[in-house]
């Protein structure tokens, strides 16, 4: 259907050739723009659902009062999936976590995953890649936390936060305030839902069509031979550089996934391209200077090192299996 | 009244501080409104999303860019 409507606006309305470049491109651009604000409204939709009954005050009370024998990794990474990710919640969720008494590993989990699976991440593998890949890449991002947060937690680090954050770590309160249960019928959340969920793609909808206007001026006009030459899989650095290149660099999921589409398209292997993904969309300049606030540089640098380190092995174990 | 909006500084944050700045000319009352950014102290008020308002030292909102209407009718509760 979206693709009727695309064909119809750019060869009937506009009168473009579909033979044509420019035709070709912009049908492309219409149809796959059209089809990711789709997808997001209604993955915004189905997290706004699942976070107006598990709210993240309530996540947390559940991870500091029950015993999990070591699925609390599990669940605090699942949950950083599930909460819709705003850089400017990290910190204080970092804090509250700290002060609730979770432990520094466990935090990590939530801390790590947030950013790589969230609602934009999933609309845009979708929309661009299919139900497979963004199956591999939720369950990686998952896992990622899982196994970051557990070896960064064997690591006691807790010493290597900033002072104050050290002063609330200790003080740390087990007693929970009673979460409210608001009893709200589903019908009378449903407006408010969907009017989160709509003002989701509008926050993100200049990153999405960004993203996907570099994604297809690139498929115009880089040439193949460029990204064969240097990120091919024969190449075995060809991991870790793209990796590496991408710690500093930051962009959202929105912006970076049609990037990567086109990397795949010429000829990267997905792998690389995922953990190229990953790294940008995980770890950044940005972020280390947030996390300055609660962590000692040296606690960054591990933390960084070690997510690094994952994203890289994570790039080619995806290499030698897809 | 005093109304401080919890943010570090991401688009949302600033836009809700604008939003109460408007909200509070819009329904003629006495306020200050003032912007807290500072993260220890918005950690004292036990939030975990952010933006936050708080009226008199009370969080009435936590991660939500409400609008215009919305805090409206917090103020004026």
């Amino acid at each position: 259907m979206i693709q009727e409507f695309a064909d119809w606006l750019i060869f009937n309305i506009i009168g473009l050739n579909s033979d044509s470049h420019l035709g070709s491109a912009l049908n492309f651009f219409i149809y796959d723009t059209i089809k990711i604000i789709f997808l997001l409204f209604l993955i915004s939709v189905i997290m706004g659902i699942v976070n107006a009954y598990l709210p993240i005050d309530r996540l947390r009370n559940f991870l500091m009062t029950r015993k999990l024998y070591g699925f609390q990794y599990l669940l605090a990474s699942v949950f950083g999936a599930i909460t819709p990710f705003c850089s400017c919640s990290s910190i204080p969720l970092f804090i509250g976590f700290v002060k609730g008494g979770i432990p520094l590993g466990v935090t990590f989990s939530f801390l790590i995953t947030s950013p790589l699976v969230n609602e934009v991440a999933v609309a845009m593998f979708l929309g661009t890649f299919g139900l497979r890949i963004t199956l591999i890449y939720l369950f990686s991002g998952i896992l990622l936390g899982v196994a970051g947060g557990w070896i960064l937690g064997k690591f006691r680090l807790d010493k290597y936060l900033t002072p104050w954050v050290r002063a609330i770590q200790v003080h740390s309160e087990s007693e929970t305030e009673e979460w409210k249960t608001e009893r709200v019928t589903f019908f009378h959340r449903l407006p408010v839902i969907l009017k989160d969920a709509w003002s989701i793609v509008k926050g993100v909808l200049i990153y999405i069509i960004i993203g996907i206007s570099i994604g297809a001026a690139m498929h115009g006009y880089v040439p193949e031979s460029f990204f064969e030459e240097h990120l091919s899989a024969d190449k075995w650095y060809s991991v870790p550089i793209a990796v590496i290149l991408a710690v500093p660099m930051y962009a959202n999921a929105a912006g970076i996934v049609p990037v990567i589409q086109v990397f795949v398209a010429k000829g990267v292997p997905l792998g690389t391209a995922m953990a190229f993904m990953m790294s940008v969309v995980g770890l950044s300049i940005p972020e280390a200077t947030m996390l300055k606030k609660v962590m000692t540089w040296r606690l960054i640098f591990i933390f960084f090192a070690t997510i690094t380190l994952f994203i890289i092995l994570l790039g080619y174990i995806f290499n030698l299996v897809l | 009244m005093e109304i401080k909006v919890l943010g570090t500084g991401c688009a949302s944050c600033k836009a809700l501080f604008e939003t109460v700045n408007q909200a509070v000319r819009e329904c003629n009352i006495e306020a200050v409104v003032i912007k807290e950014e500072d993260m220890m102290n918005i950690m004292s008020y036990n939030v975990m999303t952010l933006p936050a308002i708080v009226i008199d030292e009370k969080v009435v909102s936590k991660g939500k860019k409400l609008s215009l209407s919305e805090v409206k009718e917090l103020i004026l509760k």
